[in-house]
């Protein structure tokens, strides 16, 4: 089954961090990410800019409007993703408690429900 | 003594494969709602044929079969409607194994009380999808309306089938935390009704824990939290007289159920050289030195109060340190026991019942009555159950007579 984690955190917290921090930070994410492809789970990942700077568009009414900004503002706001693929929530449980991401913000799991309908 | 009729026996049969049933049927999907839906219809059926053409020899394995059929069948209407060539899931169903259903309904229990489960709809869900209650029932007992629990019970079904919980064991190292949410579902269930209602949820709940102390015998907690509720359940017949509640020490040890009694302290034996203490076995210790007034004629406060000592240090619950309190006013007196009372530092003890009556108990052996008059009008106040409010009105009533 695949399964997304949606990392969310709150970007204030990143504001402080020095170059040396980042370029740790990276390292720590290049370890989970070998780990994940060397237990043959790993789907996707990505890293995305700040919510501040989305963009956010709907057709729902019919006519298409265009939104500077993401959808709705929150202190915590979604920073990445990784897609994995593994047997059952078990184990993407497993896998999100090991995530980095996990330290410092809060990861949602999902299932893909691709398939499902 | 009376033959059950042939459709009281067929009922008997069903309901205690139900839990086996849904189990086996969702492990593979896990669609708790399909199987229910084919075992349902499968239930129909033999509640139709077993009291004409007897109960089959393999009950279970009947009812499987029918419910299997069934799923096939709507696996095919469903088919039609979206057209694929997949072959539904079920057409290779899982052969019936006695064992092997057992460790499935272990596993099940596991689902409903997983960490991704609010905690909650872990009970009423163990008992809809294990013992087969019906939503209407648990909503009752639950004291919510029969469509939000309905509601609930569907929402956790959904979310374990799209999530993908699994249908299994925990691994032996992650069992312990998973198996506490387990026993803390199975007790929840024995709390709501045990002391009054019809004491069916209590009763299902024995049955539960029964069944995971049969297949979790190394869970030294399994074993102890049945232990403890068969304690509680050997003095079903005791506890209340004429409607009003009867307190441990003075219950009738003659109406006590030596038999349950002497499993339970076996079970409690086995869990101790398990050599994992835990909550539920100091709670069932705690019984264990109350059952043992039927042998020994009195009932030793000493040892109740050390094994409180041990709960509170392990488990410390504001029932418990106010249990303490009570214990310790009868080894050492009501001054002490008031004196703990008075130190518990829980911020809901001013609205704690039983805080309030092991208080007035204190007071009166004091001989400070108006207080005691008092301590006992306030926990008539926040009282939720008919036999200890008729119990508490029945003391209150006593003093006031020595009053005047």
């Amino acid at each position: 089954m695949r399964y997304t984690f949606l990392l969310y955190s709150n970007p204030a917290d990143f504001a402080d961090l020095t170059p040396e921090d980042w370029a740790k930070e990276k390292e720590v994410y290049g370890a989970y990410i070998g780990a994940l492809q060397e237990a043959g789970v790993f789907v996707d990942t990505d890293w995305l800019h700040p919510a501040n700077t989305a963009t956010t568009i709907t057709l729902k009414d019919g006519e298409k409007r265009v939104q500077d900004g993401p959808f709705a503002e929150t202190k915590e706001t979604l920073g990445g993703f990784f897609a994995i693929d593994v047997p059952d929530l078990d184990a993407a449980m497993a896998w999100a408690e090991k995530c980095p991401a996990a330290k410092h913000g809060k990861i949602e799991i999902r299932a893909s429900a691709m398939g499902d309908y | 003594m009376n033959e059950p009729t042939p459709q009281a026996r067929a009922e008997d049969v069903a309901r205690a494969a139900y839990g086996k049933l849904v189990a086996m049927l969702a492990s593979r999907s896990g669609d708790i709602m399909a199987a229910e839906d084919a075992l349902s219809d499968a239930f129909v059926a033999a509640l139709k044929t077993w009291p004409e053409r007897g109960i089959p020899e393999k009950p279970e394995a009947w009812l499987l079969t029918v419910a299997k059929n069934r799923r096939i069948d709507q696996a095919r209407k469903d088919a039609r409607l979206v057209i694929t060539d997949e072959v539904p899931e079920m057409v290779e169903a899982p052969s019936f194994e006695q064992d092997n259903a057992l460790d499935e309904r272990l596993a099940l229990m596991f689902v409903c009380a997983h960490p991704a489960i609010d905690a909650a709809i872990r009970t009423p869900l163990m008992l809809q999808t294990v013992l087969g209650l019906e939503a209407e029932d648990i909503a009752r007992a639950f004291l919510v309306s029969p469509s939000a629990m309905a509601q609930r019970l569907v929402r956790a079904k959904k979310k374990i089938k799209s999530a993908g919980i699994p249908f299994v064991v925990p691994e032996p190292e992650a069992q312990p935390e998973r198996m506490a949410a387990v026993l803390e579902a199975v007790y929840g269930a024995y709390s709501v009704d045990w002391l009054e209602g019809s004491g069916d949820l209590s009763h299902e709940a024995f049955f539960l824990s029964t069944i995971l102390a049969d297949q979790a015998p190394k869970s030294a907690e399994a074993l102890g939290l049945t232990a403890l509720i068969g304690f509680i359940e050997a003095r079903r017949d005791a506890r209340v007289r004429e409607g009003v509640l009867v307190p441990v020490p003075e219950q009738d040890v003659e109406l006590w159920d030596d038999d349950l009694t002497s499993r339970s302290a076996a079970l409690l034996t086995r869990a101790s050289q398990l050599g994992q203490i835990g909550r539920y076995q100091l709670e069932a210790a705690i019984q264990s030195v109350h059952a043992a007034r039927s042998v020994t004629g009195s009932t030793d406060w000493r040892a109740l109060s050390q094994l409180y000592d041990g709960l509170l240090r392990l488990h410390p619950t504001i029932g418990a340190a106010v249990s303490r309190a009570a214990v310790v006013a009868e080894d050492i007196g009501p001054a002490e026991g008031l004196k703990l009372l008075e130190r518990i530092n829980a911020p809901d003890i001013e609205t704690f019942q039983a805080a309030h009556a092991v208080k007035a108990h204190c007071l009166v052996r004091l001989g400070r009555v108006a207080d005691a008059a008092e301590a006992y009008a306030r926990a008539i106040s926040l009282c939720t159950d008919l036999p200890s409010r008729r119990w508490l009105e029945e003391n209150l009533a006593a003093l006031r007579k020595k009053m005047s």
